[in-house]
């Protein structure tokens, strides 16, 4: 009888990464780095509100004409959303499996309470559903106009922005995701640093260091927006 | 010193727990805290009481079988085992909250005392080394880098208490697991079984049950033995290293 020679068989790259906690985190580390890197972007292209009709608008036709000739007509736009919305659902449907785990693991509390870890991390999960919310509100309400306070005007973003920052709930609904977004990538930028093995003990200073000035960074650039349109600045 | 002691106790596997209130007198700060356990446990069987069930083995910080948490800590205020622990860390008159390490992957048998047995099968999934065994080989014959020993040391000093999970918010072994895995795979006789040994002690540990990293660093902040945090970051690039390598195979 021959001896089988290869007792290692595994199961496939993609198998062991989903059904491990280990590699599920790592699924979470990696699309939430490609939002992050979007966001950066976003955020840049948002301040151009500040130069004027013209110029805002210009830049969101120009988001539709991206790659042309090679390109057809929004072609790398659907491109880019179509990488969005899988960062989107990998991140959710991997970070609520691991929640599902972590709170099985410790189904009963210690009598003895103490105050734990920093306000980023105990928020992640309730600061992740708010802002998987407010993705949802932020596309009906300036990418399809479904729910846009005053006529929504395709091609013409500048007018839309102004519209919502117009509106008390707007300013509202924006301001504490935008909140929520940099506590969760303080956190998570750390975070992710640690899944992907990035960090050190000689690099993890710099490493929040970065996650800090991101954070302010997304935070202050977003909120400048509705800023902007409350104190006139923008109109 | 003269304390106040709410003491989780709980008959057997099966049975539902509660704290207990006990008085006890005449603790000197000199005694350790199972010494001070140990006085109230005399009184108790005097009384005619069951005694309260809890771990101790070495009572010298190093077998890892004491485990209690103190006022939510995991081991207590001072970065020790329970065992190290003394009582001049406390204030007459103050009340100590005494409960066993909570997480599902540690089912408590009786009191204090809970089933930590999870550890040892994560061991058994790849925390060795395979070699022969015999004589001791040559010191010379296996060259290691100084900054390697001392790292492999460093994790090495784990003892398994199972302080990293009782602290852990998520009831995750990943500090356990990483101390265990960059233990054996920095040396070169961890070597052969670099990628298995990751791959194998990961899955077991997913298997028992404990939960995942959020980097709350409560772990490394409970742990007796001063495993960093960036353990389990090493572990994770072993891990995807790990996967990466054995795909290719
Ligand atoms: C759909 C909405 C979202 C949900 C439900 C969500 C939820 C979560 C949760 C539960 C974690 C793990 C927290 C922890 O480890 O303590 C996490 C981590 C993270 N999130 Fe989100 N999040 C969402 C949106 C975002 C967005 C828009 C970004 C982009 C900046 C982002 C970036 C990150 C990063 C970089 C991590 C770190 C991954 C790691 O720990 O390795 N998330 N998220
Ligand atoms: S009893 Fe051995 S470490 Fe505490």
């Amino acid at each position: 009888m021959a001896l089988a020679t290869r007792t290692d068989r595994r199961p496939s790259l993609a198998r062991t990464v989903w059904d491990s906690s280990v590699g599920k985190k790592a699924v979470m580390a990696v699309s939430g780095i490609v939002m992050l890197l979007y966001l950066v972007v976003h955020m840049i292209g948002n301040l151009k509100i500040f130069f004027g009709p013209g110029e805002f608008n210009h830049y969101a036709h120009w988001l539709r004409t991206l790659g042309e000739p090679f390109m057809h007509y929004e072609w790398t736009l659907w491109m880019i959303r179509v990488v969005l919305v899988a960062a989107v659902v990998a991140h959710a449907v991997s970070a609520y499996q691991l929640s599902r785990r972590d709170l099985r693991a410790r189904p009963s509390k210690y009598v003895h309470r103490k105050a734990r870890a920093s306000y980023a991390t105990r928020t992640m999960r309730w600061g992740g559903v708010i802002l998987g919310l407010f993705i949802v509100w932020h596309l009906l309400d300036l990418t399809t106009g479904t729910v846009h306070a005053g006529g929504f005007q395709e091609g013409h973003p500048y007018q839309n922005v102004v519209d919502t920052f117009s509106t008390w709930y707007g300013n509202v609904v924006y301001i504490v995701a935008v909140l929520a977004l940099g506590l969760h990538v303080r956190h998570g930028f750390f975070s992710a640093a640690q899944t992907l093995g990035a960090g050190s003990r000689t690099r993890n200073r710099a490493l929040r260091a970065v996650a800090d000035v991101l954070a302010l960074l997304l935070t202050a650039g977003f909120v400048a927006v509705p800023v902007g349109v409350m104190t006139g600045v923008v109109s | 010193m003269k304390l106040t002691l709410r003491v989780w106790r709980q008959r057997n596997a099966d049975a539902d727990g509660a704290m207990s209130t006990y008085e006890v007198d005449g603790v000197s700060p000199d005694m350790s805290f199972l010494e001070m356990l140990d006085t109230l446990n005399e009184e108790l069987i005097l009384k005619g009481e069951d005694p309260v069930a809890f771990d101790h083995d070495c009572r010298e910080g190093i077998c890892g079988a004491c485990s209690l948490v103190i006022n939510g800590e995991a081991h207590g205020p001072e970065r020790t085992t329970t065992c190290q622990l003394h009582m001049r860390s406390f204030r007459d008159g103050d009340t100590l909250d005494i409960e066993p390490w909570r997480a599902s992957a540690f089912p408590v048998i009786k009191d204090l005392v809970v089933d930590r047995s999870a550890f040892d099968r994560i061991i058994q999934a790849g925390g060795y080394i395979t070699a022969p065994t015999g004589s001791a080989p040559e010191a010379h014959a296996t060259p290691v880098p100084k900054p390697d020993a001392d790292l492999a040391f460093e994790h090495a000093e784990c003892i398994g208490c199972g302080a990293c999970v009782a602290a852990c918010p998520n009831g995750a072994a990943m500090l356990f697991t990483s101390a265990k895995v960059n233990h054996l795979n920095v040396l070169p006789q961890g070597a052969p079984e670099r990628e298995t040994r990751v791959l194998d002690m990961v899955a077991q540990m997913d298997e028992e049950g404990f939960g995942g990293c959020t980097l709350a660093g409560e772990c490394a902040t409970a742990c007796p033995k001063g495993i960093p945090l960036t353990s389990i970051t090493s572990m994770n690039k072993e891990w995807l290293r790990a996967t990466r390598k054995v795909a290719k195979r």
